[in-house]
């Protein structure tokens, strides 16, 4: 594939998602939730139904459109809580060393050796159903690659002159970490954390397709393929929309983090 | 009337990574007066770097000060809080560095770099470190400062950067200047004007100068007084012109007569440079009494036999030897 293409497929799809999401009530011929009419329960796809209509009767298209809310939502807030906790951790565990670097390393491969969705589910058992729960089980299990990557980026870095003399100039050690250190490992924990959004979403759909997630009837992407399974043989389109929505928007983030990686990679200007 | 800046008093740093500390620099004396230039010169691995991060506070674990004051202005740093030191560097103490290519933070203009210095130091707002960045510039002698501070590290030369680095050192007007090996990584033509800079504007402000290098020459033309360093105490210590001319210990000798010199060739006959023959001995190593015995070539017994202490020369300074000259 020629240089860059991942970046403008990536970035293209997740553009689109991002504006139907946003424009979602404009976008969505019916509404989502109060559309419900049985006379049209399981239409297939065709001029009044885009993409054909739910066991409820429900439009799949406007539902898809407002579950793009959801997943990017959820997505975004959860990489973002993901990679504030990680790279705290694995900066100052990186510059600090000692004991406290024993204790997050610790801590990080306590975490990596617990999947991610068991762990989430775990906590969505104790937390209840619900966005928050669902906001705070997925925001804080998924950080152990972004701690590991900063922390090794900070190892790297820290012996550099600049450190020391920011150090030398009577900086403090949060001075340094975030101002001096921060912006200069910036580059592979963009790329880690717009990866991560993909895991993120799709952690949200495993956990409302297990009906931990977003509560019915709000339209989410996982729950609609947890109601569709029943009829998968009888109405496969109630299934496959919400599936290739997903499908992309793992696909989108996934090739922005590799259109990311190289562009930021020096080392990898020349490569083909 | 000349004023004391640094008095350091029998500082000891020791590593301590094994079960009993090892010395890795002891019994080091020397002060430095307001607006004085002093060298620390050795070769490689002798304590010189170790003594440059005592003074700012920056030993690195296993290194710790062992023993021994570090008076600044009269304040011992050795047993300073770190919060207290932090408030010193690059106020009281500042550094500059051999690397001028990987000192400056890569992804912030030289700009903002130099009036962070004022930021932190003198409280003053971004816009009024602005303008004392450019005078700063404007000091160093960088061309057309209003338009540089806008740029990044990688778009300046070396020489540029090292100028840089000398703005930001002496942004707050610091007591001491610890320039460690200044100009090793730059060209020979910059080097000269480098040195000439720092020192102009350190004589222009009284700031007192620790210049470390390993630059015989340099150190011989520039600095007031110098003391020789080797496998971490000091051995020598005499005005710069004298330790030249007349060295006393067999090791500044030696560095000396490693010396090339126009024309010495043909005055003394001799085919190639003399070199001291061994190396440095490891920091477990250092030997029982004379720590250059084992490479001297007037060692005896009783040079062996315990450590050496410095003694006082008649012609001024002190040396740590039995034999000297």
């Amino acid at each position: 594939m020629k240089a860059g293409a991942n970046l403008y497929v990536g970035g293209g799809i997740i553009l689109l998602i991002a504006v139907l999401a946003i424009f979602a009530p404009l976008i969505a011929p019916y509404d989502p939730v109060t559309s419900a009419n049985l006379m049209y329960a399981e239409e297939p796809p065709g001029a009044q139904f885009w993409l054909g209509t739910d066991e409820q009767g429900r439009d799949i298209f406007s539902r898809m459109v407002y579950g793009a809310r959801i997943s990017l939502f959820i997505g975004l807030a959860v990489q973002v809580m993901n990679t504030a906790i990680g790279v705290s951790l694995g900066l100052s565990a990186g510059y600090i060393g000692g004991w406290w670097d024993e204790m997050v390393q610790g801590l990080t491969n306590l975490m990596l050796s617990i999947p991610t969705i068991v762990f989430a589910l775990a906590l969505m058992a104790i937390l209840g159903p619900g966005l928050l729960s669902l906001l705070i089980a997925l925001g804080m299990t998924d950080w152990a690659y972004s701690c590991r990557i900063s922390r090794a980026q900070v190892l790297t870095q820290k012996s550099l002159n600049y450190v020391q003399s920011a150090r030398t100039m009577g900086f403090g050690p949060l001075h340094v970490m975030f101002r001096e250190l921060l912006p200069n490992i910036a580059g592979p924990l963009i790329v880690v954390a717009t990866m991560g959004v993909g895991s993120a979403i799709m952690a949200e759909a495993s956990l409302s397709f297990l009906g931990l997630g977003v509560v019915p009837p709000n339209p989410s992407w996982g729950g609609m393929l947890s109601s569709a399974r029943e009829q998968l043989m009888v109405a496969p389109w109630v299934a496959i929309f919400p599936g290739l929505a997903l499908f992309a928007a793992v696909l989108g983030f996934n090739l922005l983090g590799d259109g990311l990686r190289d562009l930021l990679d020096p080392h990898g200007k020349g490569r083909k | 009337m000349t004023e004391t800046v640094l008095d350091v008093r029998d500082l000891a740093i020791s590593l301590c990574d094994g079960p009993t500390p090892v010395a890795a620099v002891e019994g080091v004396n020397f002060s430095i007066n307001r607006g004085e230039v002093f060298g620390l010169v050795g070769e490689s691995g002798c304590g010189k770097s170790l003594c440059a991060l005592a003074l700012a506070g920056l030993l690195k674990a296993p290194m710790a000060i062992s023993g021994g004051q570090i008076l600044l202005e009269g304040r011992d740093l050795a047993t300073l809080p770190p919060r207290e030191m932090r408030h010193l560097r690059g106020n009281k103490v500042s550094m500059i560095f051999q690397e001028p290519m990987t000192a400056l933070n890569p992804l912030m203009t030289v700009g903002d770099q130099i009036g962070e210095m004022f930021v932190l130091h003198r409280g003053l707002t971004a816009r009024a470190a602005r303008m004392k960045a450019i005078e700063a510039l404007e000091q160093v002698q960088v061309s057309s400062p209003e338009r540089r501070i806008n740029a990044y590290p990688h778009q300046l030369s070396g020489g540029m950067r090292q100028r840089v680095m000398i703005a930001i050192a002496l942004a707050c007007d610091p007591a001491l200047l610890i320039a460690d090996e200044p100009t090793t990584a730059l060209d020979v033509t910059i080097q000269a004007e480098i040195v000439e800079l720092v020192l102009d504007l350190c004589r222009a402000r009284g700031t007192a100068v620790m210049m470390i290098s390993h630059d015989l020459g340099l150190v011989a033309r520039i600095c007031n007084r110098v003391a020789v360093m080797y496998a971490g105490q000091i051995v020598e210590q005499r005005s710069a012109g004298d330790i030249f001319t007349a060295p006393a210990h067999p090791y500044t000798r030696g560095l000396v007569d490693a010396l090339p010199r126009l024309g010495r060739r043909l005055e003394r006959g001799q085919e190639r440079l003399t070199e001291i023959g061994g190396v440095v001995p490891a920091i477990r190593d250092f030997p029982q009494g004379c720590r250059f015995a084992p490479r001297c070539g007037r060692v005896t017994p009783e040079c062996r036999a315990a450590p050496v202490s410095m003694t006082d020369l008649n012609k001024g300074g002190r040396v740590r030897c039995l034999h000297h000259v």
